[in-house]
């Protein structure tokens, strides 16, 4: 198990125990975070859009180009966005902390 | 005032779910009429992957998902079922035994049992989340262009980076007097002949990319633009006089008036009873991707098992006191409506 800690669009901040394979939408899901996550992780919509804490963003993988085309979409983009559908829990992300913008 | 449209299911969501859900109570020999915001049947399956193949329908493997819709429309076609396109449900009340619809164009439609297959809301414009975009949108905010002479002379920023983004840029540069492109970066996701064509224009200097910016603010007087300001993720600021916005970061869904109407929603889903896809108000039942219960999953394939249980369920709110006799399909056929 990781601990990663989500920050809601009202500032509080959730720190949750995720399965190490889950993708980071799955656990925020799980926890009914707030977030839309429309397309369930197929990559089809930027509704899992989150912003990475600066000093975690460099343990967040690599961007793919079907996540930038997606991030294309989103609104309020910051050098960290993330589509967390594409983020896997492991222990390198142990702390790790993320933010979620409001729902559309 | 307008027709008053009586039936006995109102099915909201024409995708692959509301669609199989005539089905469902069709065979039961419930009459239904069809709600839909956007211009075609189909839901995501037309809006979202048209061309893409699905290979978890059972017996329809790598079927394409606009073939799947049009099977799905011949086989709800015994049933007639009303379609109403271009719409979308904007009130829900109960009087009496019925409950009473209104759509955004003035339809009203009476009905015994409302389903609800919305999947993740009615499809719109994805609108950049501005403060006071709305005031602009009756005149100069547009997230669709129908006539391009009406930007003949203006000065026109063009914020996305997609086909639309792309091909309007190019359409447009002929007629206006100036014309921006917003966009985060340099890749354009667009066909590529057409990317080349704009670069090419942006260095004849008939158009600017204005680029890596986002939309920051709009600035203006009553519904007219003046200032577009934009943004890159550094902070840098950058003001463009502009009299129009054609905004294009593509679809979005929205719930929208379903939050309003008492039903047990967290995070865009309605709890459910799985067994018969009931809400936690009486006659009205969620099937498909907006129905939500523990180890749910948003398969096309659970949404048409729920579209079944509902059905079953509303018959019998829909005909109390009367026997459901199950029947399966080899013995009764299709019945007629």
């Amino acid at each position: 198990m990781t601990t990663i800690t989500f920050i809601k669009p009202d500032g509080e901040k959730v720190a949750v125990e995720a399965t190490n394979g889950a993708t980071v939408m799955e656990v925020a899901k799980d926890k009914d975070m707030p977030m839309l996550a429309a397309c369930g992780g197929s990559l089809a919509c930027a509704t899992c859009h989150v912003i990475v804490d600066e000093s975690w963003y460099a343990k967040s993988g690599e961007v793919c180009e079907a996540e930038e085309d997606l991030l294309d979409t989103a609104h309020g983009l910051t050098n960290t966005s993330r589509l967390c559908c594409q983020m896997k829990v492991s222990d390198d992300v142990e702390g790790m902390v993320m933010t979620l913008p409001p729902m559309g | 005032m307008s027709e008053l449209h009586s039936t006995d299911v109102a099915i909201i969501g024409a995708g692959p779910i509301g669609l199989f859900s005539v089905f469902q109570c069709g065979m039961l020999k419930m009459s239904c009429h069809v709600i839909d915001a956007l211009p075609a049947t189909g839901g995501q399956c037309t809006a979202l992957y048209p061309e893409k193949p699905l290979f978890d329908i059972p017996a329809a493997p790598g079927i394409n998902a606009v073939d799947l819709i049009e099977r799905l429309e011949k086989q709800v076609e015994p049933f007639n079922p009303t379609i109403h396109l271009n719409q979308q449900v904007t009130e829900l009340d109960k009087i009496g035994e019925h409950w009473y619809l209104s759509t955004s164009t003035g339809l009203k439609i009476q009905a015994k049992a409302v389903i609800i297959a919305a999947g993740a809301g009615a499809f719109g414009p994805n609108k950049p989340p501005l403060d006071n975009i709305e005031q602009f949108e009756a005149n100069s905010v547009h997230y669709m262009v129908q006539k391009r002479e009406d930007f003949r002379g203006q000065r026109i920023v063009i914020a996305g980076g997609g086909d639309s983004a792309v091909d309007w840029a190019l359409s447009l540069a002929d007629v206006a007097a100036e014309v921006y492109v917003i966009h985060r970066r340099d890749r354009f996701r667009a066909i590529p002949e057409s990317v080349a064509q704009m670069k090419a224009l942006a260095d004849e200097g008939k158009i600017e990319l204005v680029i890596p910016y986002q939309l920051a603010s709009l600035e203006g007087d009553g519904d007219k633009l003046k200032t577009v300001v934009v943004k890159t993720l550094d902070g840098d600021e950058r003001r463009i006089e502009a009299d129009h916005l054609l905004s294009f970061f593509g679809l979005a869904t929205k719930l929208g008036p379903i939050n309003d109407w008492g039903l047990d929603i967290l995070n865009g889903v309605i709890k459910v009873e799985p067994s018969t896809c009931a809400t936690n108000i009486e006659g009205i039942f969620a099937v498909g991707d907006i129905a939500d219960y523990p180890h749910k999953l948003k398969l096309i394939l659970s949404g048409f098992s729920e579209a079944a249980q509902a059905a079953h369920a509303a018959y019998l709110i829909i005909n109390p006191g009367q026997a459901l006799n199950f029947e399966h399909s080899t013995t009764s056929g299709v019945p007629t409506l």
